[in-house]
């Protein structure tokens, strides 16, 4: 198996993640949509640390995790105040945010 | 570099999974299955990132993404209501298969340009892993990526602060006593609200569950005593069939101030 097909999944599941970022309307689900292209992205990294013998790709999804745990921490907060002043998560026709 | 056969028989055999939990969050509705496939992925990453010699991202992605991160969703899900479902009718028109469409071409334009690159012969880790990853980890962090490191401590304070401002519920108006209460429970009476507390679900002899309601005076169930919660999710028993069971002696009460329902109910 050629080390390439790492990034093929890759590429798989980044696409995945931004078709459910498009389709669904739910803001909990797209938000994972997001999870999942990072993760993508980490494991592209990754195999790209291995390929090159060199560990800062390593380092670099290492921060991308952490800025990650960062986002979902502020983004779960957003949807928990929408979802308090509205009683949905839908993200049909949230246009609070004009004035 | 060609891998382990090993490594492969591990990726054919996780690969597929991946893919599959991933869809899930494509075609479930419900928020919480998305929420187990998205965790089955996560997990699944851990491995490969041990398989790709990276055992200290392997152990960071289980702690961070699948304990920390899933498990916020969780919580979430939770307070926002498990059964929490897409709505199904579309706000904009044809959204679903521009949204396929877009993604398609996304997948094709990325496997294209791998396709076409040229990556070099594979190196692995070997060397770089000498001194055990973690250590080689932490010399090019804390080495190169000082700065990066700082930015990130400021960025996790500054997101823990946003995270409890954001949250942070501030009262509107007065604390309400018991005084306004009971006034305003007493003044509700005209429009129907009961004074007193809401009847206990119905206790009989061969169920005692709270789905069930109690039967009032007039043997006629009480929607009231049975808790909101499965009411709206339809979970609420029909009381005739277990007031009716033993059909002998118990039912014979009801069944005399309430011929009506008994009769209904079959």
């Amino acid at each position: 198996m050629p080390i390439t097909h790492y990034l093929v999944l890759a590429v798989v599941l980044f696409s995945i993640g931004a078709t459910a970022v498009l389709l669904r309307r739910n803001a909990i689900v797209i938000f994972m949509g997001v999870e999942l292209m990072l993760n993508a992205t980490n494991l592209a990294l990754v195999t790209f640390a291995r390929i090159h013998g060199d560990l800062t790709g390593q380092v670099l999804a290492f921060f991308v995790m952490v800025v990650a745990a960062a986002e979902v921490v502020v983004g779960l907060a957003i949807i928990v105040t929408i979802f308090r002043t509205r009683r949905s998560a839908s993200v049909d026709d949230v246009n609070l945010l004009n004035g | 570099m060609m891998t382990s056969t090993g490594e492969a028989v591990l990726f054919w055999a996780l690969a597929p999974l991946m893919v599959l939990a991933a869809l899930g969050l494509l075609f479930v509705r419900r928020a919480v299955h998305a929420a187990i496939g998205v965790v089955a992925v996560m997990i699944s990453l851990a491995i490969m990132y041990i398989a790709n010699e990276a055992p200290f991202l392997g152990v960071v992605q289980v702690v961070v993404y699948t304990g920390a991160v899933m498990m916020l969703f969780l919580f979430v899900l939770m307070l926002v209501g498990v059964d929490s479902a897409d709505s199904l009718t579309e706000t904009i028109r044809g959204q679903r298969w521009i949204g396929l469409l877009f993604g398609a071409g996304l997948l094709v334009v990325l496997l294209g340009v791998l396709g076409r690159t040229e990556l070099p012969e594979a190196v692995g880790l070997a060397e770089a892993n000498a001194a055990t990853n973690p250590t080689g980890l932490a010399a090019i962090l804390f080495g190169d990526y000082v700065l990066g490191m700082e930015v990130i401590g400021v960025l996790l304070v500054t997101a823990a602060l946003a995270g409890l401002v954001l949250t942070h519920r501030r009262r509107i108006g007065q604390r309400r006593t018991q005084r306004e209460l009971s006034r305003e429970r007493v003044a509700g009476v005209a429009g129907g609200r009961a004074l007193t507390p809401l009847p206990a679900p119905g206790v009989y002899a061969q169920n005692n569950a709270m789905d069930t309601p109690a039967l009032g005076p007039d043997g006629r169930p009480l929607e009231h005593s049975v808790p909101r919660v499965l009411r709206i999710r339809g979970q609420q028993r029909d009381p005739f069939p277990v007031v009716e069971a033993p059909t002998t002696g118990t039912s014979a009460v009801e069944q005399a101030e309430a011929p009506q329902q008994v009769e209904e109910a079959h």
